[in-house]
């Protein structure tokens, strides 16, 4: 084992690191913000627009997301229409195909995970807060959503931790992200060990950042709530 | 529609569906492993098996396939003039592919089945003792027969995940349907059609799954009772 290549190419990873941690933060944020209402269509608006969601949810949970970033980021070229438009710029770009594509994804399993936990919520809650008389967007703000995102966290620690192995994905599409510099190290000094367990312990650091956030954020807002 | 390349799309089909039961049969053997391990009363079993969900978890599986593929590569490379080999050896993927994944979803399938193994009731495995039964025989006829109800919906969650896990195989190079529907897209210049085919087909895998596994779920509740709420 020879890492004195890996010390030297540090900054490399580093810069790599940077890549990672911003698709996956604005993936996770992106998907979030799509999530929450795309739940709320699929669990209280009954009919067709909660089916629509579903195609949705099932498309895009039910094919691999190395298939749904070619699809955007090769695909997206096949059309003159597309390669005039004003979205061009943004789709011949890496590194916004990369996140639109995690975004979408992210978002289909969040979607499912927080329409889970609404069905799960105990009738009784709803029942008091119609008891109380709140009109139907109140108790959706003040009573089912905190209550369904909070008991949500556990199933959405385990999907982000997911995104953060599916950001290595954006190597595929010539991004320089952790496992992207990794790559770069190997074919520079053909040491595969060196540079992907360089790559792999970096992974796992975030990924055991990712497990302790998560823990501390159900002991400050799931356990509470439990705790009767 | 798609330029006479349809064989060829089904060509990798078989190529993925092939990686994909290689990979389960592998991660069962390991899962079932891992779990005995994590539950029996060696302080050493247990270790092991914890660092070995823990490390797999934690490192996304296209850094241990590339690990693997190329590592392995070198490593095999290296022992082998040792052995007497002259020759250069390159490593098969579809080996390389097969063992990485099986090796990353066996860790996932210990958690299933450890979890699965602990909702025996334990008077189940009392009894069979109780009965002169060595614990090898207990394990074998009374414990995991019902440990498996209890596991399906882990095995059948795991199984969507590791189907959608097999497109990365492309990455090092096997012919599989992700490596055909870029060759195809590349030689017709049609990379939306083809990647859509592909998705398309990846999705009918991932819904005959869904209900193979609602089925087997029917048939191995039969004769358990659930409380109506």
């Amino acid at each position: 084992m020879n890492f004195d290549a890996v010390a030297e190419n540090l900054p490399l990873y580093l810069t790599g690191l940077v890549m990672s941690l911003q698709l996956l933060l604005l993936s996770l944020a992106g998907g979030l913000v799509l999530a929450v209402p795309l739940a709320v269509v699929r669990t209280v608006l009954l009919g067709w627009p909660s089916r629509l969601v579903w195609v949705y949810t099932y498309v895009f949970r039910g094919t691999p997301m190395l298939v749904q970033l070619f699809l955007i980021y090769y695909g997206a070229a096949q059309f003159d229409a597309v390669r005039d438009s004003w979205a061009w710029p943004w789709l011949s770009s890496a590194t916004f195909c990369a996140w639109l594509t995690f975004t979408l994804n992210t978002a289909a399993y969040t979607t499912e995970i927080i329409a889970g936990s609404i069905r799960a919520l105990p009738a009784g809650e709803i029942e008091a807060a119609k008891a109380l008389g709140m009109s139907r967007s109140l108790m959706l703000r003040r009573i089912v959503l905190p209550a369904a995102l909070r008991r949500a966290l556990p199933a959405y620690g385990n999907e982000a931790i997911f995104m953060l192995h599916g950001t290595s994905l954006a190597s595929t599409v010539t991004l320089l992200d952790v496992t992207g510099a990794a790559q770069q190290v190997y074919a520079k000094y053909y040491l595969p060990f060196e540079a992907f367990l360089t790559a792999g312990a970096f992974y796992l650091v975030l990924t055991l950042a990712l497990v302790g956030l998560f823990r501390w954020a159900e002991h400050r807002w799931l356990k509470p709530m439990m705790s009767r | 529609m798609l330029h006479g390349f349809l064989p060829s799309l089904l060509q990798g089909s078989a190529v993925t569906l092939a990686v994909a039961l290689s990979s389960l049969a592998i991660a069962a053997v390991l899962g079932l492993l891992g779990a005995l391990a994590k539950l029996s009363r060696s302080r050493l079993a247990r270790g092991v098996a914890g660092t070995y969900t823990t490390l797999i978890r934690g490192v996304p599986d296209l850094v241990l396939m590339l690990l693997v593929f190329y590592g392995g590569q070198l490593a095999v490379n290296s022992v082998a003039p040792m052995l007497g080999y002259e020759d250069y050896i390159d490593i098969d993927p579809f080996v390389a592919g097969v063992l990485t994944i099986g090796f990353i979803f066996g860790a996932y399938l210990t958690e299933a089945f450890r979890g699965a193994f602990m909702a025996v009731p334990p008077g189940q495995r009392e009894a069979g003792l109780a009965f002169g039964m060595s614990p090898r025989q207990v394990l074998w006829r009374i414990t995991l027969p019902q440990m498996l109800r209890h596991a399906l919906p882990g095995i059948s969650n795991n199984w969507l995940v590791l189907v959608k896990s097999t497109a990365i195989v492309s990455v090092i190079g096997l012919s599989d349907l992700m490596t055909r529907g870029k060759q195809a897209a590349g030689t017709t210049r049609e990379p939306f059609t083809f990647f859509l085919a592909v998705g398309l087909i990846y999705l009918v895998f991932t819904s005959v799954s869904e209900l193979f596994f609602a089925w087997a779920q029917r048939r191995l509740a039969i004769g358990t009772r659930a409380g109506k709420l």
